[in-house]
């Protein structure tokens, strides 16, 4: 669920390897970052909207993962991944690190690329034993 | 009561308006300042500036200590996120209102039982409208409680019986009875149900079916 840089990354990434892949991105147009030789499905519209999802193939999804611009809607995503279509694997991506501490479970993994980029910068700067 | 509300629009305006009215002490988080200024100058220090999906703003409203927290923003996805928060900050009782009918089953399943649809609330009105012999919802409680308004129907099996011999199903209660001139009443065990009363009941979903085979009667080979 989003298209963006590392949706289209992730979905390349996938298809690449074998695995069958469905990218969902309210906006058509954000499919332009999926390399030309992608061979997955490209599916237009809201990702929290369940008809959408099942156009996706939802009910037979191994994993999700959602990567849209927005930390809610993601999360909102991924709950209806977890609770009413019993994916096996939901990852959801929350820049907010607090929140993403907060939600983050065992059948609803999430991750804060606000954290983990600190993170490694200051390990760049040789400054680890900083982070808290 | 401590009532926190996260969105500051009609909804969370009017509702606080209406809850410190009752002495409640409110406070709403909402997100445009132009909207908190609004409603600063209707209402004082009842209204702070802050995204309501922010653990930070959130804690600085004292969430932890509020008696309810009701999220009535006009995103799903956002009053999820508050009521999840609210909960693991433990707040007490949580309200949330859902914009989309089909994400109820969601909120439901996340444990968030008490949800307000206008949608629904408005189908429901039309159904009050329609001559139809059905139960219609009126508000989910927490607990897989529910009370519904019916109308009992001329061949209903209950009209011209007392309250305690008509066979409910269990832990429904025949709350208040509306006879045809509109006066209302309180059943007591002795209090005698008519044909055309409309009746408000609490019962378990579950007992949805029952309590219309109870109330209505059978609906088969009704339209014979």
């Amino acid at each position: 669920m989003g298209c963006g840089r590392v949706g289209a990354r992730m979905a390349a990434h996938m298809a690449g390897n074998g695995h069958t892949v469905t990218v969902i991105d309210l906006d058509p147009r954000a499919f332009r970052r999926l390399p030309t030789d992608y061979e997955g499905t490209k599916v237009t519209g809201n990702a929290i909207n369940s008809k959408v999802l099942e156009r996706a193939g939802i009910e037979s999804a191994d994993a999700f993962v959602a990567v849209t611009q927005g930390d809610n809607r993601n999360y909102m995503a991924s709950q209806i991944a977890k609770e009413l279509y019993r994916v096996p694997q939901v990852l959801c991506r929350i820049y907010d690190p607090i929140r993403q501490e907060m939600f983050d479970e065992p059948a609803l993994r999430t991750f804060s690329p606000t954290s983990v980029g600190a993170e490694i910068m200051l390990g760049m700067l040789g400054l680890t034993e900083d982070v808290d | 009561m401590y009532v926190l509300i996260g969105g500051g629009g009609k909804v969370g305006y009017y509702l606080a308006e209406e809850l410190i009215r009752a002495n409640h002490e409110v406070l709403i988080v909402e997100q445009d300042p132009s909207r908190v200024r609004i409603i600063n100058d209707e209402i004082e220090d009842a209204v702070i500036e802050g995204d309501c999906c922010e653990v930070a703003t959130l804690d600085r409203a004292g969430i932890a200590r509020a008696d309810l927290v009701i999220a009535v923003t006009g995103d799903d996805e956002d009053n999820l996120v508050s009521c999840m928060i609210a909960r693991r900050r433990g707040a007490g009782r949580i309200i949330a209102r859902i914009n989309d009918p089909r994400n109820e089953e969601l909120f439901k399943r996340l444990g968030f039982e008490t949800t307000i649809s206008a949608t629904q609330a408005i189908l429901a009105q039309i159904e009050v409208e329609l001559p139809v012999t059905d139960m219609v919802p009126l508000l989910q409680l927490q607990s897989g409680l529910e009370v519904v308004e019916m109308r009992l129907p001329v061949n209903s099996p209950a009209a011209g019986r007392a309250v305690r011999n008509i066979l409910l199903p269990p832990e429904s209660l025949i709350t208040l009875i509306v006879d045809e001139r509109g006066s209302p009443r309180i059943p007591d065990g002795n209090t005698v149900v008519n044909a055309g009363d409309a009746l408000v009941l609490v019962t378990r979903r579950e007992g949805v079916e029952s309590l219309k085979e109870a109330l209505i009667g059978s609906t088969h080979g009704m339209d014979t």
